[in-house]
């Protein structure tokens, strides 16, 4: 299939529709109003319901209410949306519903700014709603890997029974790049959804499924911990992923995630063009964080040091430090808010460091 | 190949079109390529750019702050971003609207009259594809016909018969810097 240019956040859309969405609930906010513009075009075409709630709170408990049923559902938002998605999402995660969140980054907190922005790492990761919950969270750093990685987050979903978050900024979903659709293929045996509530008769023979987040029994809400914290260590074992670029015989290591990570190759290319050799670890899920790459490439031996760059104030930079446990130096470059580093910012920052 | 542009004009004039028509006709030509439009409040009324780059090689950053060449169609983003030209680099600007001159010395700088020849063509909206015209005649990056066929995908068929129109725009375009 010939290649396409297009926008980041069509192309998310779209991908989702691939990979067998057939219900989106949201509510408009920029750097993310193509995904839901999008999808209210497209999915009346392929038998789906587009629907814009009322408000971020509604459009997730349609969610909610679309995966209990054993729907293929999404919604998608940007940064003060989502926030306003988190009971939700923490609801989603404990009622073990399968569903894609999208999060276009713009710069925060509060309303903040329409631009790019990194500052949700720790909302992301960490938690954001209330409990002791992750969901897995994909960090694309191009439109084709947002496209590429859109059928495993639906797949990922199902198999693990757990909200994925798809984690991007505004220059992704903004952007225009070539793209190409393969064919929708699950590479994954997806367990058949036994606990779904779509219709109960007595001669089935099997209980009601009830979906439900609520464990008034001390006994059931800790079974239900236990169930979660051995599907997050499953998770953590097989479906860590990230990039090493140019990493051997680097003697600086850069890391970073999504469109921040190209900045970096940017900047590794004009550090080559000066003979030093820097590498880059990008981490493709920053839930489950690809601790032991990241330890393993920026402790050996030939590494001097690391450096973090990020748009924030330092988020992702606390997982980099815990993996290397201070075996090594991780420096920090970036700015809370919308301000992008630019090559030469990293270029300079690494000279120092060099020089140090 | 790498080129790094930044388009920048005002809202209406085209730009973010005229970026995305290099961007595609880079694509329809086997080229990596990226469009990154600058959105937000200073699209109404105000300032607009995009960044294009079109590489032979995977597009590492595609924010364009270090530009191969920047295209100005109007006075503030002649004031923003000249001092974005790499050395050595390309400067187009828009001369009909734009009556100061370039102060860089270090560049290749180029005045199109980019609305006399639209009017002239008897179009005032093709400025940007006379510009590109320029632009491409320049640079050599892309050749006019994986523009017009970009144009022709953005257009569809039943606007087809503008395809001739914007040819010619391409065309006086790049003969007014000859």
């Amino acid at each position: 299939m010939a290649k396409k240019l297009m926008k980041g956040c069509e192309a998310v859309a779209e991908a989702a529709i691939q990979a067998g969405c057939r219900f989106f609930f949201g509510y408009p906010i920029t750097p993310q109003n193509d995904i839901p513009e999008y999808m209210s075009a497209r999915l009346p075409k392929v038998g789906g319901c587009f629907l814009q709630a009322e408000s971020e709170v509604a459009a997730i408990n349609m969610v909610y209410g679309a995966s209990g049923s054993g729907a293929r559902v999404m919604t998608s938002s940007s940064s003060p949306g989502v926030s306003l998605k988190m009971e939700g999402i923490s609801y989603l995660a404990a009622a073990e519903l399968p569903c894609v969140i999208v999060n276009m980054m713009r710069g925060g907190p509060g309303l903040g700014s329409i631009q790019a922005s990194q500052g949700d790492y720790f909302q992301t990761t960490k938690g954001g709603g209330h409990g002791d919950y992750h969901v897995i969270a994909l960090a694309p750093s191009s439109v084709q890997e947002a496209i590429d990685l859109m059928q495993d987050a639906f797949d990922l979903a199902d198999v693990y029974r757990t909200p994925v978050m798809m984690l991007a900024d505004g220059i992704i979903g903004q952007m225009m790049e070539p793209v190409e659709f393969h064919p929708a293929e699950s590479k994954r045996v997806l367990p058949e959804k036994t606990w779904a509530a779509k219709g109960w008769d007595a001669a089935s023979g099997r209980p009601r499924a009830i979906i439900n987040s609520l464990y008034i029994e001390t006994e059931e809400l800790q079974e239900l911990n236990d169930r979660l914290q051995a599907r997050y260590d499953a998770i953590k074992a097989n479906e860590t992923r990230c990039e090493l670029y140019n990493c051997d015989n680097a003697e600086i290591i850069l890391t970073a995630y999504g469109t921040i990570s190209r900045i970096c190759k940017s900047a590794i290319a004009l550090a080559a063009q000066e003979g030093i050799k820097v590498g880059l670890v990008r981490p493709i899920t920053i839930w489950p964080f690809p601790t032991q790459e990241v330890h393993d490439v920026i402790c050996a031996p030939n590494v001097k040091a690391a450096l973090n760059v990020e748009v924030s104030a330092g988020q992702m930079l606390e997982d980099v430090r815990l993996a290397v446990n201070g075996e090594k130096t991780v420096e920090f470059l970036g700015r809370p808010g919308s301000f992008v580093p630019t090559a030469e910012d990293i270029l300079n920052r690494i000279k120092e460091m060099r020089r140090a | 190949m790498l080129e790094q542009n930044i388009f920048a004009g005002f809202g209406g004039q085209g730009v973010l079109l005229m970026g995305k028509l290099l961007a595609e006709a880079g694509m329809f030509e086997g080229r990596e390529v990226t469009w990154l439009p600058s959105y937000g409040p200073e699209m109404r009324g105000g300032t607009a750019n995009c960044s294009v780059v079109i590489s032979d090689e995977p597009v590492a950053s595609p924010i364009v702050t270090r530009a191969t060449t920047v295209v100005a169609m109007n006075e503030p983003s002649l004031d923003k971003f000249e001092s974005c030209v790499l050395p050595g680099g390309k400067l187009f600007i828009n001369s009909s609207i734009i009556g100061k001159k370039a102060t860089r010395t270090d560049i290749d700088v180029y005045y199109v009259p980019c609305n006399e020849i639209a009017d002239e063509l008897g179009n005032s909206k093709v400025i940007n594809l006379v510009m590109l015209g320029a632009y491409i005649a320049k640079t050599k990056c892309v050749e006019f016909e994986s523009v017009l066929d970009a144009l022709l995908e953005t257009l569809g068929e039943r606007k087809a018969h503008l395809i001739p129109l914007n040819r010619e725009a391409l065309n006086k375009g790049a003969a007014s810097i000859e």
